[in-house]
């Protein structure tokens, strides 16, 4: 990053997209007595022994229809997607076997966890970070991919 | 009325996701690059988030139930254990190789991305993988 470039009004969409984001957060939590974690509330339909399935299914149609709501009146933002085929099946399993593991992902943990001071989920989200930096770093600068 | 209120949200939380601009792993990848062009929008998405979160769960943790009369359900675990640090350990490898964590992705598959499909679909084979291995460790 050229520190010149640096200008906060650049991170303006950045900023309220998370406010939204703590906003969404803070609602179910307060009025539903449960954490936004999106790992766990699609990992919760996935376990049998599991009864309560449809206050998670529409979640999920929620934010399945987010796309849909935003565009009627905007288009969506560009997605750029490096990550070749296989890159993608390895990726995929390995976020679905680990945010269960770690029961959480940057939402559970990183949001909802950091915002209810829990110690593990700092610790979750220090580590998946440290993970991310690393494999960035190998994949970018060393590997080359 | 819950469920009511988990779908509008699910959609509200979407609605963030897509304006902080975190459904573009290219945006994700940058904050994890370091080394390279680094992007900071993601600490502004996190920091934006827990800003609110921090106060709405200060009021959370006095209560016995929600303002919905819903019981409180926070996690109870204090310790820090072999799976929290490497389940994230193996989450973040899987991060850092598509730029996608589970809410971007599904936003993604939902805007019509079809690599975002293939990703979903494996981490979805991922999920399931794991709770036929606790199942049957029980």
């Amino acid at each position: 990053m050229n520190l010149s470039d640096f200008t906060l009004s650049a991170y303006i969409p950045s900023l309220s997209g998370g406010l939204l984001i703590g906003l969404a957060a803070a609602m179910f939590v307060l009025l539903n007595g449960r954490i936004a974690g999106i790992s766990g509330i699609l990992g919760g339909l996935l376990q049998a022994d599991k009864g309560d399935k449809i206050w998670r299914v529409l979640f999920l149609l929620g934010m399945v229809a987010a796309p849909f709501v935003y565009r009627m009146a905007f288009t969506l933002p560009a997605v750029t997607i490096e990550a070749g085929t296989v890159q993608l099946i390895i990726a995929g399993l390995l976020v679905g076997i680990g945010t269960r593991y770690a029961s959480g992902c940057t939402s559970g943990h990183g949001v909802c966890g950091i915002s209810r001071g829990s110690i593990r989920s700092v610790a979750a989200t220090l580590t998946f970070m440290m993970a991310g930096f690393i494999t960035v770093y190998l994949t970018r600068h060393l590997l080359g991919l | 009325m819950l469920n009511m209120n988990a779908f509008f949200v699910g959609l509200l939380f979407a609605l963030g996701l897509i304006i902080s601009g975190m459904t573009d792993p290219a945006k994700v990848i940058a904050f994890l690059d370091l080394a390279g062009d680094w992007n900071p929008a993601l600490a502004f998405v996190m920091g934006g988030a827990i800003l609110i979160g921090a106060s709405a769960f200060t009021i959370a943790k006095k209560r016995q139930r929600s303002l919905l009369g819903a019981p409180m359900q926070l996690p109870a675990a204090t310790q820090l254990d072999k799976r929290l640090v490497l389940g994230s350990l193996v989450f973040g490898i899987g991060w850092g190789i598509a730029g996608f964590c589970p809410g971007p992705a599904i936003v993604s598959a939902a805007a019509g991305q079809p690599k975002a499909w293939i990703f979903v679909a494996a981490m979805l084979a991922g999920m399931a993988l794991y709770s036929i291995i606790e199942q049957r460790e029980k």
